[in-house]
């Protein structure tokens, strides 16, 4: 086996933007603690941004050793160029071993780039990270085939071995204010010209399925619902509860809410404390969105429907008649 | 615009199935069709031709039988298609892939006299789902990238791309060329009609291998070229746990749950 003793300590980059963390990278710092520890070497958060002062506290207390940040106004908004040249030039310089992103839109967008340009291996959208018995290679797992078949896939002969991984899979750890470590500061600038995309608008008008992922309750809908005027029940339902809107594939192929709104496999990953999945079946590609949920329950008419083989709670009924008598419950309960 | 889509043939993802005894994916009679992401590439990159004039060129790598693939592209508005095919590229992880295809896009550039505006890919295969072949060919070709584009125009030498970001929709502007990666568009494909698949059907196919790709390193190609490696594979198994609630009305049903979920702390 190939030993890469130049190549020490386990990255995570940690995904910041207005001054503010994606939860992903957080998740990823407890994740990744144990094969740190498994590899005797430092957790390293990687920040690039702009105001990342209070980000790389934070990253720390949630579980950092230290803090590598590059600082700059070039990189207030993502930008591949920028991001991806920052990233090479901090591996060539400190070579980690290993180099862990959130599989976000920009983070699956950035570790390609980067993978590519270090000519070494990049495994997608994991759902399972450990160390091997060797104490070298990441077993990276993830789902494919539609979320049919899980794979676990290594990266022997390069490094540094990198993978991004779904959010929402992993917790994050308890904040612990009092952890310090030596946040350092790199000066990498990238010229202005030399970055090649720019963002002309940026809009988070569906700002209530964005942050589906870190909804702690979400209802959600799928074909059953049987048309797109029906959503108005459950989304009455999820006011009264506070909780965010969801959907199936099939909702959004219908044209009956936009992709941003859809969990699943080519949708969002998510794990909300409670997941209600209302007229949805059960497709794999469904399920594999939403194994972090901590409780699933299933409304559907068709009692053989394999959504009820995953959930906590099963009722079976019309929908038209079960939501509005749920969300007259709620109330009555909430008082 | 010359457009360069590349494309892949998969199985039917949502056809497979779990054989319940031996929990192995069933892949006989599953239909191969041509990624439905790459579907909206070839959309988008028909549209900007049909604005801008230009050509289509369609490339897959695969076995023999996806040029199947390319003839139900062509039939839709694709002008050329290229097979690239060896034994010699059987294996390959993403890094490993993008290598090839990047050659071959350079080589097709040659065999056709012009260089490509704009490479489009889906944002990823729903066989492998992994998104990354598209940003790496771009890496390869020292190109800029746009992934998870829902829309684009061009506007005088530069792109605009509608670019889905977590958190809403920004608007991307990039210089050509460039590559973007294709989500699911607000339009449907087009489906084709009877004579554009008659002549599809009958159209030539090029074909290149690593004899076409003089440059290729033939030691970053297929399963020896490529970093990472498949260790083991599994099906997920499900486990039945639900506890059925019934009642005589809805309601009671209903108020069941609800103190259920509020009493474990759930709500």
């Amino acid at each position: 086996m190939k030993r890469f003793n130049e190549y020490k300590n386990v990255w995570v980059f940690i995904e910041a933007e207005h001054g503010e963390a994606k939860n992903v990278g957080y998740e990823l710092l407890n994740a990744a603690r144990p094969i740190a520890d498994g590899k005797g070497c430092d957790l390293v958060a990687v920040i690039i941004g702009h105001a990342i002062d209070s980000v790389c506290r934070e990253a720390l207390s949630f579980g950092a050793d230290s803090v590598l940040a590059v600082e700059g106004d070039e990189f207030e908004t993502y930008s591949t160029d920028a991001f991806s040249r920052v990233l090479i030039n901090l591996i060539e310089k400190h070579r980690p071993d290993t180099v862990i992103f959130g599989a976000t839109n920009n983070g699956r967008d950035l570790a390609p780039k980067v993978a590519c340009h270090l000519k070494t291996g990049l495994t997608a959208d994991c759902t399972g990270i450990g160390l091997q018995e060797d104490g070298e290679n990441i077993a990276w797992t993830r789902p494919t085939f539609g979320g049919n078949l899980m794979a676990t896939i290594i990266c022997p002969d390069s490094r540094p071995q990198m993978g991004t991984v779904r959010p929402g899979v992993f917790r994050k750890g308890t904040p612990d204010s009092s952890r310090t470590g030596p946040i350092v500061m790199e000066d990498v600038h990238i010229p202005p010209e030399e970055i090649r995309t720019r963002i002309i608008y940026q809009a988070d008008a569906l700002a209530l399925a964005l942050d589906l992922e870190d909804a702690e309750i979400i209802v959600a809908g799928g074909r059953g619902m049987g048309s797109a005027d029906n959503f108005k029940i459950l989304k009455a339902f999820a006011d009264e509860m506070g909780a965010y809107l969801g959907c199936s594939r099939a909702v959004v192929d219908a044209g009956w809410l936009p992709h941003t709104y859809q969990v699943g496999q080519s949708g969002k990953t998510v794990a909300p404390k409670v997941y209600f999945a209302v007229g949805i079946s059960g497709a794999i590609q469904h399920l594999a969105g939403i194994t972090g949920a901590e409780t699933i329950i299933a409304i559907n008419k068709d009692p053989n429907a394999p959504i009820f083989d995953i959930a906590d709670y099963c009722i079976v009924g019309d929908l038209n008649e079960v939501i509005p008598a749920l969300t007259r419950a709620y109330r009555k309960m909430k008082g | 615009m010359n457009i360069c889509v590349c494309i892949k043939q998969v199985p039917d993802t949502t056809q497979i199935r779990i054989d319940p005894e031996t929990h192995t994916l069933v892949r006989a009679g599953v239909p191969s069709i041509v990624n439905p992401y790459d579907n909206y590439a070839l959309e988008a990159a028909v549209r900007l031709k049909e604005q801008h004039g230009g050509s289509v060129i369609v490339l897959t790598m695969g076995p023999a039988q996806a040029e199947q693939a390319l003839r139900d592209c062509l039939a839709v508005g694709a002008d050329e298609g290229y097979l690239l095919t060896s034994r010699r590229f059987s294996g390959s992880d993403t890094l490993s892939t993008s290598y090839i295809l990047s050659a071959a896009i350079r080589r097709i550039e040659e065999l056709r006299m012009e260089t490509f505006d704009l490479i489009l890919c889906g944002k990823q295969a729903v066989d492998g789902d992994t998104a990354q072949v598209g940003p790496e060919i771009a890496e390869h070709l020292a190109l800029p990238h746009v992934t998870y584009a829902l829309g684009m125009v061009e506007k005088g030498g530069s792109l605009r791309v509608r670019r889905e970001i977590d958190g809403g929709v920004a608007i991307v502007e990039t210089r050509l060329p460039a590559l973007v990666t294709v989500s699911k568009l607000p339009v449907e494909p087009r489906y084709p009609d009877i004579r554009s698949w008659k002549k599809a059907r009958n159209a030539e196919i090029h074909i290149l291998s690593e004899e076409d790709l003089a440059e290729l390193d033939l030691s970053l190609c297929g399963l020896k070229g490529s970093p990472t490696r498949v260790v083991s594979t599994y099906v997920p198994v499900r486990e039945k746990k639900g506890l059925r609630l019934t009642g005589d009305t809805a309601d009671e049903t209903a108020e069941k749950l609800m103190e259920l979920l509020v009493r474990s702390g759930r709500l």
